[in-house]
């Protein structure tokens, strides 16, 4: 083999490595207006395979909405918000037009520019101004609007009335305060067998959430706006009161079972298993209790936040991608409008639930409660009118009416920091209250004090 | 000469392949990372050069001490355990008779498990209550642990899992090197009236001298890198017991979206990493000469 053979053969070697490479990076493209005027969106939401039902509807929601709209073309993409790979996903412009977010997150997204600002084209979205004012804060800065609201929840307590009644308490009386639920715990615990009165979350921010819903059950605060700027407000009378009261649930009652460090998964599953009596959760719990873990709708109640003097929302909406084209958000508008905030499409979505078996009455989608007026009472009527689970279940639940209260700013990092709280006083016996609310304190303002 | 440059040019024809792939997916993120430790990111914009901002958000974050901290005890309890553990098991199965075999699969048989799964099995094993290990402590009249639900012992529980987990590959090694030392050098401390002891010290350890250093820098630079565990088992709790570097990263990166301190603090730990993996090349061309 003579060189310039040689030399030739590497040469196409390394054309052949190059191109390889080529193909291996290249992007999808993300699509645009194509030939004819048609408008793509690429939307995220889509429901994943393992959960069939809400798969088809989605997918049928997609056809009905293209066939209404010739000129728009949805491109619809599994997955909802994941914080681990929103970043990675816009830099590389991989990121959805429509994309969703949960209500902790655009506060942020906003401040670091990586939502489109709608303002213009939300005063065309009919009945926006129908939806819940706090909401629509939510997604909203400065007078300027970044996302619509389309679902929500407020933290309740769920219980489980199949041993309540074992315990000899009345399941149709579920505890009102947090002194009821303390003696509540005991008598299920005294049961034996393993089971747990009462479970609390304390990991990857779970339990900074808790603590958060439990302050504001109280009537307290995580956060306060001081002039300009936020700072902590737990490290009080009120913030001692309730981890005193977990210590003591823990410590002195030891109703609270031994294992910590839980999250949603491990407390759904003792729920499900039939071991806890009870726990804080929203009304979406339910049917993942009874699809995931294997309960039984008859077997649960869910009734307000004890004390009531207020509660914990949060939520979900759908805020457009900052490179989107005018046409594209107009377009996209149109699909969050048609498919979440839809009046004249209640009923036919509450009876298209009913006919494929799904529980219609509980206090969740599909059907969101963001309504306020005419709306909300529609939507209120036609869901009693169709219920097919137990309503008198979840009835002291909607009849409960604490002040909801969105989340604290920054409330990611603010839950990491409060996850110690909760985890040094369920897993310390000797933890000292005040210490801990102080060292959290002096933790939380710097964090706060980026808030812009 | 040219015939050489040719012969050359052949190589680099089929280098060229791993080396793009190399530039691409390993030294320009790497390149990258270490500009982005100097930058502010939000992916949308052009990123903000900050100069050293970064660097001092993570000297500022009361975390950043504990991580190091608790990385460096988990680096230590893994290197008591881990190191020395799998020499005398190696020691005690170099011995055998029967069942050679046998054993090495069952020593070896962890390795195989995912680390997410080991984690999970034992986090259930770990349970404080109806856990395993505490039934058994129980059975024996012993007073069970709270294993992973005290800051007093957390990472000492994730450390009983890394050893377990790793234990095969690394007793494996030393069996392979035990094997190869000459059986008469043996027999000569034996007629010099060397006892098991002196003979472990003054011939095993002399002969695997090098391996077991390699094998300890091996370790430092992955037990360095402990995330997993902490991740599943703990999330780094109780009250940040078990919160590593490597978690603290993943929190900077994926928890707060702040890519450019997560960079910093992958500078950092490259920095640290990098000094021992300098020492393991210097020893093993030590042993090549």
């Amino acid at each position: 083999m003579n060189s310039l053979s040689l030399r030739r053969a590497a040469g196409l070697l390394l054309a052949g490595s190059l191109s390889l490479t080529a193909v291996a990076c290249s992007q999808a493209g993300d699509g645009g207006t194509s030939a004819g005027g048609k408008v793509t969106i690429s939307v995220n939401g889509q429901p994943p395979q393992t959960q069939p039902f809400d798969r088809k509807v989605f997918d049928e929601d997609v056809a009905e909405f293209e066939a209404a709209n010739p000129d728009i073309d949805i491109e619809p993409h599994e997955g909802f918000m994941d914080p681990k790979t929103f970043s990675a996903k816009l830099a590389g412009g991989q990121l959805e037009d429509v994309f969703y977010a949960y209500f902790t997150d655009p506060a942020n997204l906003i401040a670091r520019r990586q939502a489109a600002d709608i303002t213009e084209y939300v005063k065309d979205v009919p009945h926006y101004d129908a939806i819940r004012p706090e909401l629509r804060d939510v997604f909203s800065k400065d007078g300027k609007v970044y996302g619509v609201p389309t679902a929500n929840y407020s933290m309740g307590l769920l219980y489980n009335r199949a041993l309540f009644t074992q315990a000899g308490l009345n399941p149709d009386q579920p505890p009102k305060t947090w002194d009821e639920v303390r003696e509540a715990a005991k008598k299920i615990t005294a049961l034996g067998d393993g089971k747990v009165g009462f479970a609390e979350y304390s990991k990857n921010n779970q339990g900074g959430w808790h603590f958060t819903a439990w302050m504001y059950s109280v009537g307290g605060r995580i956060a306060r706006q001081d002039g300009d700027k936020w700072v902590a407000d737990f490290n009080n009378d009120k913030g001692r009161e309730v981890l005193q009261h977990l210590k003591d649930m823990r410590w002195t009652d030891n109703t609270m079972g031994e294992k910590q460090l839980l999250v949603i998964e491990d407390v759904q599953q003792m729920m499900g298993a039939g071991q806890l009596g009870m726990y804080l959760a929203a009304p979406d719990n339910v049917p993942t209790l009874v699809n995931q873990f294997k309960g039984d709708y008859a077997n649960y109640g869910l009734t307000g936040i004890p004390d009531g003097e207020g509660t914990l929302i949060g939520g979900e909406g759908y805020m457009l991608n900052p490179k989107a084209s005018p046409e594209k958000i107009k377009a996209g508008l149109k699909w969050i409008q048609w498919k979440f905030l839809n009046p004249d499409r209640f009923e036919k979505n509450l009876k298209r639930y009913k006919e494929q078996g799904q529980p219609i009455g509980l206090p969740v989608p599909p059907v969101a409660d963001v309504w306020t007026g005419d709306i909300a009472a529609k939507q209120s009527q036609l869901k009693a009118s169709l219920a097919t689970v137990p309503v008198a279940n979840f009835q002291s639940y909607v009849d409960a009416t604490p002040k909801g209260q969105i989340e604290p700013p920054n409330a990611q990092q603010v839950y990491a920091i409060l996850d110690n709280v909760m985890q040094a006083v369920l897993t310390n016996r000797d933890a000292d209250v005040s210490q801990l609310l102080a060292d959290a304190e002096a933790k939380v303002n710097p964090v706060l004090a980026q808030v812009k | 000469m040219r015939r050489r440059v040719a012969e050359n040019l052949a190589a680099y024809g089929f280098l060229s392949a791993a080396l793009v792939c190399f530039a691409v997916f390993s030294w320009y993120p790497i390149a990258r990372g270490a500009v982005l430790g100097f930058q502010q990111v939000d992916f949308v914009t052009d990123p903000a050069w900050v100069g050293w901002e970064n660097f001092e958000r993570l000297f500022a974050d009361p975390l950043f001490a504990t991580a190091w901290r608790n990385t460096l005890l988990f680096t230590a309890l893994a290197l008591v355990f881990g190191f020395v553990v799998p020499f005398l098991l190696a020691v005690v199965l170099n011995e055998l008779r029967h069942f050679k075999a046998y054993f090495r699969l069952i020593v070896y048989l962890p390795v195989m498990l995912p680390p997410v799964v080991a984690a999970l099995i034992w986090k259930w094993m770990y349970d404080p209550g109806p856990g395993l290990l505490n039934t058994a402590l129980r059975g024996l009249g012993l007073e069970g642990a709270a294993w992973l639900d005290s800051a007093d012992t957390s990472m000492l529980s994730l450390v009983i899992v890394a050893t377990w987990a790793n234990l095969g590959t690394a007793t494996l090694i030393y069996l392979a090197a035990l094997q190869s030392i000459p059986g008469d050098l043996y027999e000569a401390a034996e007629l010099d009236g060397a006892g098991v002891l002196r003979r472990l010290w003054h011939v095993t350890v002399p002969q695997t001298r090098f391996v077991l250093l390699v094998l300890l820098l091996l370790q430092v630079v992955a037990t360095m890198q402990v995330f997993t565990e902490p991740y599943v088992m703990t999330g780094g709790g109780p009250e940040d017991s078990t919160v590593t570097v490597l978690l603290l990263l993943y929190r900077y990166a994926f928890y707060y979206n702040d890519f450019g301190t997560a960079s910093a603090l992958s500078l950092l730990l490259l920095l640290v990493l990098g000094a021992f993996t300098a020492l393991y090349l210097r020893v093993t061309r030590k042993a090549d000469a």
